[in-house]
């Protein structure tokens, strides 16, 4: 998008930014207590971003957070996803069985594992959402 | 909040989001439609919040009003359209479609139970109890959404988590390029 905003808009977007970011991250590893959890968070992240490409351009959200690395965190969350799943049935017990993962405590191995999936759920949903921004944004116009 | 002023709230909520979506379908600008679009969705969203439903709000004020909204307006820079469509020749057909529709819902309304009613079959049903029994003794976290997502249908969030990696994968293979590519100068003209 372009660059050069108002200077109203450009103040606002910085003094709303770290907030928007902190709320995200409130979102996501508070899931368990309050509203949200990690699609939630995902996207309350992604759209702080989007707000930052759109007002600074997105040259500039690119140097913050680069294509390459959402490209390899959007995997990586369903992979953290899929793995936690996974000590489950190494330890022998059912797939996504989180009590596995604490036997002493099965409710600290169901903490433990709601923590972890939602975390993979919401690196997933944040890259998936800014790669799709970005792909849009950072395409030329047919001529 | 009493539930008179809940009821209150909503009325206007569902008045204003009325409006904005007669606009929206009156609208031949497709740049203001797609900001009335926005602002329809953080009605929604302030509508859900009256509801109590704070997750959903969340979702539809992050994805309804923002980044779909964002995602729309950069695929309108893209496009090279009339600014303004071709006035509609033919309406009959349409009014008939959203009359008939209108009536349909109009019939359903009175089955569904009201705004608050502890006989209806969400707050009866066993399955409710069980759940809140069940993540109280067994998972011990006051958020059952998040219980009954992440660990009860745990199987059904990781098809989701992936359906939504494939989808964007999907795009960025189609549309994206392999490199970040800085934009050219002359693409402010395009801006719809």
């Amino acid at each position: 998008m372009r660059t050069g905003s108002p200077v109203v808009i450009r103040v606002i977007t910085k003094q709303l930014l770290p907030l928007i970011l902190l709320f995200g991250l409130y979102v996501q590893f508070h899931g368990d207590y309050g509203p949200g959890g990690g699609f939630q968070a995902g996207v309350i992240f992604a759209a702080g971003i989007v707000l930052y490409a759109m007002v600074f351009g997105i040259d500039a959200a690119t140097q913050v957070v680069p294509r390459r690395v959402l490209l390899r965190l959007a995997p990586l969350g369903v992979l953290i996803y899929a793995g936690t799943g996974l000590v489950g049935l190494i330890k022998g017990a059912a797939f996504l069985d989180y009590n596995a993962l604490d036997p002493a405590h099965p409710s600290h191995g169901q903490h433990l594992g709601l923590l972890l999936i939602e975390f993979g759920v919401g690196l997933t949903v944040t890259s998936t959402m800014l790669l799709l921004f970005y792909t849009f944004a950072q395409r030329r116009p047919p001529r | 909040m009493s539930i008179a002023t809940t009821t209150i709230l909503l009325y206007a909520l569902l008045i204003l989001q009325l409006v904005i979506g007669v606009r929206i379908v009156r609208s031949r600008d497709v740049f203001s439609a797609t900001m009335l679009t926005g602002a329809f969705s953080l009605l929604g969203a302030s509508l859900f919040m009256v509801l109590d439903a704070a997750d959903v709000a969340f979702t539809e004020a992050a994805v309804g009003a923002g980044i779909s909204t964002a995602l729309v307006l950069g695929a309108l820079a893209l496009l090279r359209f009339r600014k303004r469509g071709p006035r509609r020749r033919s309406r009959g057909l349409g009014f008939v479609a959203c009359l008939g529709f209108f009536v349909l819902w109009l019939s359903l309304v009175p089955q569904m139970p009201i705004l608050g009613d502890e006989h209806s079959p969400l707050q009866t049903h066993p399955a409710t109890a069980d759940y809140f029994a069940f993540t109280a003794e067994a998972i011990e976290i006051p958020n059952v959404v998040t219980a009954v997502l992440g660990s009860y249908r745990g199987f059904d969030t990781l098809g989701e988590a992936f359906v939504i990696f494939i989808a964007g994968l999907a795009v960025y293979l189609l549309l994206g390029s392999t490199r970040d590519r800085p934009l050219e100068p002359e693409r402010h003209d395009a801006n719809g």
